[in-house]
C-alpha cells in the first residue's frame, strides 16, 4: 500500500499518500487555530437554536429563549418613530392650516405625513396620486365639488360627502329621467345644452333655446345662472373643462336621468385631528389648492 | 505506475500525521539596520496619524465642525480639510479605492510587498507589539526559554507577563479609542469617554476594536498574513521577474561555510560561498521563515533579514547584501556570472502609473470644479399632467435644492419649455411672478413642489422637454436639470 512517510522532493513536504496519475497530493495541513475556530462556529450555530427561533414544528416553530421575534421588533421601531414624531405632530396639530403651508418644515411634514395616510386610506377611490377616475374626483385640477380652500378640504374630509355624519355635505344629482320629471327627448337637448355651455359641439338640429329653457326651469336651482356651480351644494361647474363622469352626450344623458350621488366617507374619528390637517395640507398642495 | 488508492487510506487520516497542524511560534530577534530604521520611521509615522490625525482642527466657520477629518454619520457629512463630501458624492471615494488598488499593485511591480513589510496595520501593530513583548520579556533567546521553561511561574515572570498584556491591552485600547474619534468631535468625545458620558455605541466600538487589535497583533500576528490574507496570493499573480523582491543572493552565499573553515579553504584559495549559516536571517524574521529557500509566500518582505546579514557580513569582513532587494531575472543572471540589471521603466509600471493618474486627474478636476449648488427634479409619476378648468395642463415636480456652500442662498427657478409656461412652488407666493424665489440655509437641501402650467391655447401636444435653471440671486451661481413636460 501506499507509503505514508512518503517525502516530496521538490517541496520537502510530506505527501498525503494519494496519487492520481502519477500527482500526489502534499500534505497540507490547515492551521489549528483555524479547525478550533470553525468547530467553535458550530457550537455558536448551536448557541443561535437556543436564543432565537429556529426550529419549524407542526404548527407553529421553536421560540427560542430570549423571545424573540422580528415583528416585535418593528412594532418598537414603529413606536420609537411615533415617539420622534410625537412632538413635531403636536406643533402641527397645534398650527393654523395656513401657517402649516408656509412653514417649509412644517409643511414637508404634513406632506409627507399626508402622503402615506392618502396612500392607505384615499388612494383606493382617488388613486396614489389623487388623479381619481370616473365619478371620483381628480385631486391634482383646480376644479372643486365642495370647495379647494384649505378649510374647505379639510372640511371635506372631516365629515365626507353623503356620508351619514351629522355634518356631512349634502345634495345630490336628481334622477330627472327615472323619477320622470323630463322626458327622453327633454334630456337629449338639456344635455347638449349643457354641452355648449363649456364650448363643446352639439348634435344637430339641437333647440338652444328648448334646452336653455329647461336648464332654466331645472337645473339652475343648484348648478346657478350659466352652469357655474355652487360649492354649497356640491353641484359642479358645468362650463369648464372637467368632467367628473364624463362630458360625452351619453354620460350626460345617464347622469341626467339616473342622478348622481357619489360618496366620501367622512374621517373624523377614524383619524386624528393632526393627521386629518396633515392630509388637508396634502391634498391642498398636489397643486389643485385655492 | 499508478497505484490503486484503497477507499481505506482515504478515510482514516491519522495514518499520515496530524491534519491539522500546531503553529510554530515565532521569536523574532531584535535586529538594528537601515531596514530596521525605516520600518521605525514608517511605523511612527502611520500611528502618529492615525492616532493625533482626529486632533488636527480645521476653521469651516461658525455652526461647521472644526474637525480636519470628521466622518459625520448623523448628519451625512464627510470633512476631510477643505473638503466636505455629502452622500451622493460617495464615487470619490470608489475613485481612492481605486487608485489605493492600483497603487498597490504599482508598489508590488517596483518593489515587492512594500505595503505587507513596512505599511499594513497588521504589520506595524505586530511590529510595536514585538517591541513591547522585547523590552519586557527580552530577547528571542530569552523568551524562548522562559516560554519552554516548565518550573513553576516565579513572581517576577508573572508580573512580566502582566505588565507586557497590560500594555498591549492599553495599546489595543487607544487604537479602539483613535477609531471612534474620527466619527464624533475628538476633544468633546474624549471629554465625554473619560468621565463615563460617551455614546454606548463608543464604547462598542472601542471594545471590539481593543479585541481585534489585541488578538491580530497579540497572538495571530503573522498568521494573519500566511492564512487570513488574499493579499499574498492576488500579489504572487500580479508579480513579474523585474519586481525587487527580498532575495538570497545564491551565486554569492552557495556553498554555505563555517567561518572557521571558509578561512581555511579560502587560504587555499578555494571558492567558498559567503554564507555562514548563522541563521539570524531566520531568527530575525516575524514570520519565522529562511529566506534562502526562496520567495515564498510567508515573507512580508520587511528587510529585516537584510539588517541581520548585513550586520554578520561587516563582522566577517564580507561584501555587505548577500540578502538584499533583488529582480527573479538576475537571480539568473548572477549564477550566469553576468552583471545585474534593473528595469523600473517598463510597461507593467507605466500604465499602473497611468491608470493612478488619470483616475486621481479625474477625481482633483471633478472635485476643484464641482458645484456647490445643484438641483434634481423628479417628474410626478400619477398623475403625469392634469387638466384644470379652463382647459390649461399642468405638470408637478418635486425639486430638490442642494446648498453645499457655507452660507445661505436665496435662488430663483425658471423654467424653460414650451411658451408662456407659468411656474409656482407650493406654500411660496413669489414676489417676482414666474419666478419663484427661495432660501436655502447653508449645508442644507430643500425639497419643494413644483408646478408647471401651459395654458389652454399653448398646450403641447406630446411630451416636450423643460430646462430647469436655479440660479443664485447673490452670487449668479447656476445649476441646472432636464425634465420632460407631458401633454395628457
Amino acid at each position: 500500500m501506499t507509503d505514508h512517510s512518503e517525502v516530496d522532493t521538490v517541496t520537502g513536504k510530506s505527501t498525503t499518500g494519494h496519487e492520481w496519475d502519477g500527482i500526489k497530493e502534499l500534505n497540507t495541513p490547515l492551521p489549528r487555530w483555524w479547525v478550533i475556530c470553525f468547530y467553535l462556529t458550530i457550537v455558536w450555530a448551536i448557541g443561535y437554536w437556543i436564543v432565537y427561533p429556529a426550529w419549524p414544528l407542526i404548527a407553529s416553530n421553536t421560540t427560542g429563549v430570549f423571545g424573540y421575534s422580528s415583528r416585535a421588533d418593528v412594532a418598537v421601531e414603529l413606536a420609537n418613530l411615533e415617539k420622534i414624531r410625537g412632538d413635531k405632530m403636536v406643533a402641527l396639530g397645534a398650527a393654523s392650516l395656513a401657517d402649516i403651508e408656509k412653514d417649509p418644515a412644517l409643511l414637508a411634514l404634513a406632506r409627507a405625513k399626508g402622503k402615506t395616510v392618502f396612500g392607505d386610506n384615499c388612494a383606493p377611490c382617488h388613486g396614489s396620486g389623487g388623479a381619481g377616475a370616473k365619478g371620483f374626483p381628480n385631486l391634482n385640477d383646480d376644479d372643486w365639488l365642495w370647495g379647494g380652500t384649505l378649510d374647505q378640504i379639510m372640511q371635506t374630509i372631516q365629515f365626507g360627502a353623503r356620508s351619514g355624519h351629522a355634518k356631512t355635505h349634502e345634495g345630490q344629482m336628481l334622477a330627472f329621467g327615472k323619477d320622470g320629471v323630463l322626458k327622453a327627448d327633454e334630456i337629449v337637448t338639456v344635455a347638449n345644452y349643457v354641452r355648449s355651455l363649456s364650448g363643446l359641439p352639439t348634435r344637430k338640429g339641437f333647440d338652444a333655446a328648448k334646452g336653455e329653457k329647461i336648464f332654466a326651469e331645472n337645473c339652475v336651482a343648484c348648478h346657478g345662472d350659466g352652469g357655474k356651480g355652487n360649492q354649497e351644494l356640491g353641484a359642479p361647474n358645468l362650463t369648464d373643462k372637467i368632467w367628473l363622469y364624463g362630458s360625452d352626450e351619453a354620460a350626460l344623458i345617464e347622469t341626467i336621468s339616473q342622478g348622481r350621488a357619489g360618496v366620501m366617507p367622512a374621517w373624523e374619528g377614524r383619524l386624528d385631528p393632526a393627521t386629518i390637517k396633515a392630509m388637508a395640507v396634502y391634498v391642498h398642495s398636489l397643486g389643485g389648492g385655492k | 505506475m499508478n497505484k490503486t488508492v484503497n477507499p481505506k487510506d482515504l478515510i482514516s487520516g491519522d495514518d499520515y500525521g496530524p491534519l491539522y497542524a500546531a503553529r510554530k511560534k515565532v521569536y523574532p530577534q531584535s535586529v538594528s539596520g537601515t531596514f530596521r530604521r525605516i520600518k521605525w520611521g514608517l511605523m511612527a509615522f502611520c500611528l502618529g496619524v492615525y492616532y493625533f490625525l482626529p486632533f488636527v482642527r480645521w476653521n469651516r466657520g461658525l455652526g461647521a465642525p472644526s474637525q480636519a477629518v470628521l466622518i459625520d454619520l448623523p448628519n451625512s457629512r464627510f470633512y476631510f480639510f477643505f473638503i466636505e463630501l455629502w452622500p451622493q458624492e460617495v464615487y470619490y471615494f470608489t475613485g481612492l479605492l481605486i487608485v489605493a488598488a492600483v497603487a498597490l499593485f504599482l508598489m508590488n511591480s517596483i518593489g515587492g510587498r512594500i505595503w505587507c513589510g513596512y505599511l499594513c496595520p497588521q504589520t506595524v501593530w505586530t511590529d510595536l507589539f514585538y517591541a513591547v513583548e522585547r523590552l519586557i520579556e527580552g530577547d528571542r533567546r530569552e523568551r524562548m526559554k522562559k516560554d519552554a521553561s516548565s518550573d513553576p511561574m516565579k513572581l517576577e515572570r508573572i508580573s512580566e507577563i502582566v505588565l507586557k498584556h497590560s500594555i498591549w491591552l492599553l495599546i489595543a485600547w487607544w487604537t479602539g479609542g483613535a477609531w471612534v474619534l474620527y466619527f464624533n468631535d475628538a476633544p468633546t468625545l474624549v471629554k465625554e469617554l473619560v468621565t463615563f458620558q460617551g455614546p454606548m455605541i463608543a464604547y462598542v466600538w472601542i471594545g471590539i476594536l481593543t479585541a481585534t487589535t489585541y488578538v491580530l497583533a497579540g497572538y495571530m500576528r503573522e498568521q494573519v498574513c500566511t492564512y487570513m490574507c488574499p493579499w499574498p496570493r492576488i500579489q504572487a499573480a500580479l508579480t513579474d521577474e523585474w519586481a525587487l523582491n527580498v532575495t538570497y543572493r545564491y551565486d554569492r552565499g552557495e556553498k554555505r561555510t563555517s567561518v572557521k573553515k571558509a578561512a581555511e579553504l579560502r587560504a587555499l584559495g578555494q571558492q567558498v560561498g559567503d554564507c555562514v549559516d548563522c541563521y539570524q536571517c531566520v531568527a530575525v524574521c516575524p514570520t519565522g521563515i529562511d529566506i534562502r529557500n526562496g520567495p515564498q509566500m510567508e515573507c512580508i518582505q520587511c528587510g529585516l533579514c537584510i539588517d541581520a546579514c548585513d550586520n554578520v557580513m561587516a563582522k566577517i569582513g564580507r561584501p555587505k547584501r548577500l540578502i538584499g532587494y533583488d529582480n527573479d531575472i538576475n537571480i539568473h543572471r548572477r549564477q550566469e556570472g553576468k552583471a545585474p540589471i534593473y528595469r523600473m521603466v517598463r510597461p507593467r509600471t507605466i500604465a499602473y502609473s497611468a491608470i493612478i493618474a488619470a483616475v486621481g486627474g479625474f477625481m482633483i478636476y471633478t472635485l476643484a470644479t464641482r458645484s456647490l449648488l445643484d438641483v434634481n427634479v423628479l417628474h410626478d409619476r400619477n398623475p403625469v399632467a392634469v387638466k384644470l378648468s379652463d382647459g390649461s395642463i399642468r405638470n408637478a415636480y418635486t425639486v430638490r435644492l442642494l446648498n453645499k456652500s457655507g452660507y445661505d442662498r436665496v435662488i430663483a427657478i425658471d423654467a424653460n419649455g414650451p411658451a408662456n409656461l407659468t411656474v409656482h412652488v407650493v406654500g411660496v407666493d413669489s414676489v417676482t411672478p414666474d419666478r419663484p424665489m427661495i432660501v436655502i440655509p447653508r449645508d442644507s437641501t430643500s425639497e419643494l413642489r413644483l408646478l408647471v402650467t401651459a395654458p389652454a391655447e399653448n398646450n403641447p401636444e406630446k411630451s416636450i422637454p423643460v430646462r430647469f435653471h436655479v440660479t443664485d440671486i447673490g452670487l449668479g451661481e447656476v445649476a441646472s436639470a432636464t425634465d420632460n413636460f407631458v401633454a395628457p
